[in-house]
């Protein structure tokens, strides 16, 4: 069976400047997968190409079989790739429900129906009593939910998250928690950007570790914690 | 076309090129430091003609004389306007920042209305009048000097901003409001220096003008369109871009209308403008944004 | 609000505009509420694009000056009437926008904003000097047809008050149809934030050119009905920025990206720029523009949202004193 995502030797540069090189891993359906590494080790700009945001530079993104490197945004959207933002990105203007209504819409135009999802899914995130709030109005920890919410509503095959849990309470991290796997449980997969450790260790099916925009291991999260050259990269050998 | 007309055009484009980069210093100064754009911005240009047109009609002083005077006037006028306006709406939408500094462009314009009437008015036989013959090309004395005089106020611009202490701070806001402020510069008071220094090169710029240009109250909007031009080719907030930008303006401006015809001046350097900033947003000499 | 007394108010108000020139019998104050409506319905048009979407135009000129060339020259030239005309202008006017809007489109913010005045003066240029068109001297309606098929009024100034408050009601239903549709939804998403909007599926310069396609088409009817109604264009009336920048002035006046916004905008706009113009203008002293310039600045400055976001606060405010 094809996996769900396939990145083979995969690099990006900014002028002269590096930020990906050979980088390669997979993710199966229905996996989660924790991409973790230092600041400024390429994560986001990994997390640009495949959701479209950067063209790569060089190497192949394969999405369900389909080579999409270089794909616009709306284009792997509509794939089935969503994502969230490290700085959360919410429609200020608008209420939480109409935030999660816009994500909807890529499947259904029909506003009385985007109405509809936009609940469930807003629900599902346990926003469900802040519907018609003004989404500024949200903590921040709730924004964040919102934007997870409104990224499922665009019914995604791949859910890239970018760092949802940082800032938050332990409480607020095991809330969160919970949810990634509730996601999980329904068929969709996740790649995960996270500094919060003890917030994706216990989640992850996968870990990717990078450093200076090279991958440097792979493995379970058991492997990967006994790594010495991960060990190495995150205490600066 | 003969050599010899070709190299008088280029030349005198270059002449005003100059001019119209000193008031692009200005403006691409204030844009740099508070990503503001002044439309008010030929307004101060024209206050600093009047400010000449008036010493020199009441009390006989000459532009040239009276320049240091203006300098101080107008520095004081960008420090009031940045004070009672611009101050409240740093931090506002844009369409509110375009609108306030629209409403200044007005006011300024009703206020020369209203205390020097719409007339046309002109500086007569300046220190600066005559005509300079120079191996068969001629130049109008006024031109040269404001050219001059144009290099040099650039040229202090660029020297106070790029070899002065206080010139680095305003630099180190314009690259990084929040770092800036963490090293101890004043945000607020960097501002208000940038729209002083603003709207005295302006200043200069009208006065240098006023021994050869009418003075009236809607001038400046026959510099403003040309600044915005000037502002993007040379990238926004850089002075040394603005500098060379200008003279490719006025080479532009002055040899396209020699070959198209005067009335397709403005339409000939809003067309290099749209084409520059399609292909090169970031300007003919800015650095390329991440 | 509820919907029921919302249309209500909708109803009343239509009601008061069609009785209103009973009321209004002399000839200068039926000309003054006709510019009311053509402003506000300009301003309606470039909301679309400026206010849902945030795509800040100071060129739309350019397509007001197509609408009233297009139907004045089709007119001059072909006989045709100006109700084709009108509509003929507008799709010209969409097809102009949606082609400079592919480039510009990839500008953002001051950029954008720019490149759009740009657009409208090199077009005024062009028309200044295109003798086809009458160049600077400009074009006269010919007044030998008179009616409502010619869309030309000698006697009354009333047809004029009807027909342009006929477009803004038309315009306002466009609008608030795309408000009501996910057309909706997506331009205020690309407004708020575009990069979230793509990774939502939402390709930004085919929706932007959707809004501009729609703004520019109306915004060039208004153009039209101003032809017929002066009876004579030129570059320097219909393709001038300081009228793209009234356009975009009565909307931030009113309220950016809110439906009624614009009228409430045209309604204070071009009242304050009558009443300052008849009490101290004709003088040329400058005192009318003094007036006018300290009411922009003071709205930029202290109503930022314009008056209908400050009474949607006030409102707010006032609920949750009551609770």
């Amino acid at each position: 069976m094809n996996p769900l995502l396939e990145v083979d030797n995969l690099g990006k540069r900014f002028g002269g400047l590096v930020a990906n090189e050979g980088i390669s891993f997979r993710l199966d359906d229905s996996q989660i997968v924790g991409l973790i590494g230092p600041n400024g080790a390429g994560k986001t700009t990994l997390f640009n190409c495949i959701a479209g945001f950067y063209p790569p530079s060089e190497g192949s993104i394969r999405f369900r079989g389909n080579a999409v490197a270089g794909l616009t945004p709306p284009e792997m959207a509509r794939l089935g790739v969503a994502r969230t933002f490290q700085i959360v990105r919410i429609f200020a203007s608008m209420t939480v429900l109409e935030n999660a209504m816009v994500g909807t819409m890529l499947r259904n135009k029909r506003v009385p129906v985007a109405r509809q999802r936009a609940r469930d899914a807003l629900e599902f995130c346990g926003l469900g009593g802040r519907l018609d709030l003004p989404a500024v109005n949200l903590t921040v920890a709730e924004q964040r939910r919102l934007e997870v919410a409104r990224a499922l509503a665009t019914e995604p095959k791949l859910l890239l998250l970018d760092e949802t849990m940082a800032g938050l309470t332990p409480s607020e991290v095991q809330e969160a928690v919970r949810l990634v796997k509730a996601i999980q449980a329904r068929g969709i997969a996740c790649l995960i950007v996270e500094h919060v450790m003890e917030g994706i260790m216990p989640i992850a099916d996968h870990m990717v570790v990078l450093d200076y925009g090279r991958k440097i291991a792979e493995g379970t999260p058991a492997e990967i914690s006994r790594n010495p050259a991960v060990l190495a990269a995150y205490l600066g050998e | 076309m003969s050599g010899e007309i070709l190299l008088q055009t280029i030349l005198s484009g270059v002449l005003i090129g100059l001019i119209y980069a000193l008031v692009a210093v200005g403006l691409t100064m204030i844009y740099g430091v508070m990503d503001i754009v002044n439309f008010a911005h030929g307004e101060f240009l024209m206050f600093g003609m009047y400010s000449s047109f008036w010493l020199f009609a009441l009390f006989g002083l000459d532009p040239l004389v009276t320049l240091p005077l203006t300098v101080l006037m107008l520095f004081a006028l960008g420090l009031a306007v940045y004070q009672v306006v611009i101050k409240r709406i740093t931090n506002a939408p844009m369409l509110s920042q375009i609108f306030a500094t629209f409403g200044l462009m007005i006011l300024f314009r009703g206020i020369a209305q209203f205390l020097w009437k719409p007339d046309f008015r002109t500086v007569e036989n300046s220190l600066s009048s005559g005509k300079v013959i120079f191996s068969g090309l001629h130049f109008g004395l006024p031109q040269i000097i404001a050219a001059l005089g144009a290099v040099l106020a650039t040229g202090a611009t660029w020297w106070f901003i790029n070899r002065t202490r206080l010139g680095a701070a305003l630099e180190a806001t314009a690259q990084d409001k929040e770092a800036a402020q963490l090293m101890g510069i004043p945000s607020q008071r960097m501002f208000a220096l940038a729209w002083g220094i603003g709207a005295a090169c302006a200043g200069v710029a009208g006065v240098l003008l006023s021994t050869f240009f009418p003075i009236f109250p809607e001038v400046g909007a026959n510099f403003i369109l040309i600044a915005f031009v000037v502002v993007a080719l040379g990238g926004f907030g850089s002075v040394s871009g603005a500098f060379w930008a200008g003279i490719i303006v006025g080479v532009v401006e002055v040899l396209g209308g020699f070959l198209l015809g005067p009335e397709y001046k403005l339409a000939i350097v809003l067309a290099l403008f749209l084409a520059v900033i399609l292909v090169r947003p970031q300007g003919l000499m800015g650095r390329a944004q991440t | 609000m509820t919907a029921r007394r919302r249309n209500i108010q909708v109803v009343a108000a239509l009601a008061a505009a069609c009785a209103l020139p009973l009321a209004v019998t002399n000839p200068g104050h039926q000309n003054f509420l006709i510019l009311i409506l053509m402003f506000a319905q300009v301003g309606v048009a470039w909301n679309i694009l400026g206010g849902y979407a945030g795509q800040v135009s100071l060129g739309h000129a350019a397509f007001f000056g197509i609408g009233a060339y297009t139907s004045t020259v089709l007119l001059t030239h072909a006989g045709l009437t100006p109700w084709i005309g009108m509509l003929v202008g507008g799709l010209v006017a969409s097809a102009f926008a949606v082609l400079i809007g592919w480039p510009c489109f990839r500008l953002k913010g001051h950029y954008f904003s720019m490149a759009t005045i740009a657009v409208a003066e090199i077009m005024q240029v062009m028309f200044t000097n295109w003798e086809g068109v009458g160049g600077a001297v400009g074009l006269y309606v010919p007044l030998k047809d008179q009616g409502w098929e010619a869309m030309v009024f000698n006697t009354s100034k009333l047809p004029y008050y009807y027909i342009a408050l006929g477009l803004l009601v038309a315009t306002l239903a466009a609008n608030w149809a795309i408000e009501k549709s996910f057309l909706g939804y997506y331009f205020r998403a690309i407004k708020d934030e575009p990069e979230a909007a793509r990774s939502l599926g939402i390709s930004l310069t085919r929706y932007k050119l959707v809004a501009i396609a729609i703004s520019s088409f109306f915004t060039a009817l208004g153009g039209s009905f101003y032809a017929q109604k002066e009876l004579f264009i030129d570059p320097g009336s219909v393709l001038t920025t300081a009228l793209s920048i009234k356009m975009a002035l009565v909307t931030i006046l009113g309220g950016v990206g809110s439906l009624f916004g614009p009228v409430v905008g045209s309604l204070l706009l071009t009242g304050i720029e009558e009443v300052t113009r008849q009490v101290f203008g004709g003088s040329g002293q400058g005192t009318d523009l003094i007036l006018y310039a300290l009411i922009i600045i003071g709205v930029a400055v202290f109503y930022p949202t314009g008056i209908m976001g400050w009474l949607k606060q006030r409102r707010f405010l006032v609920a949750e004193v009551k609770k």
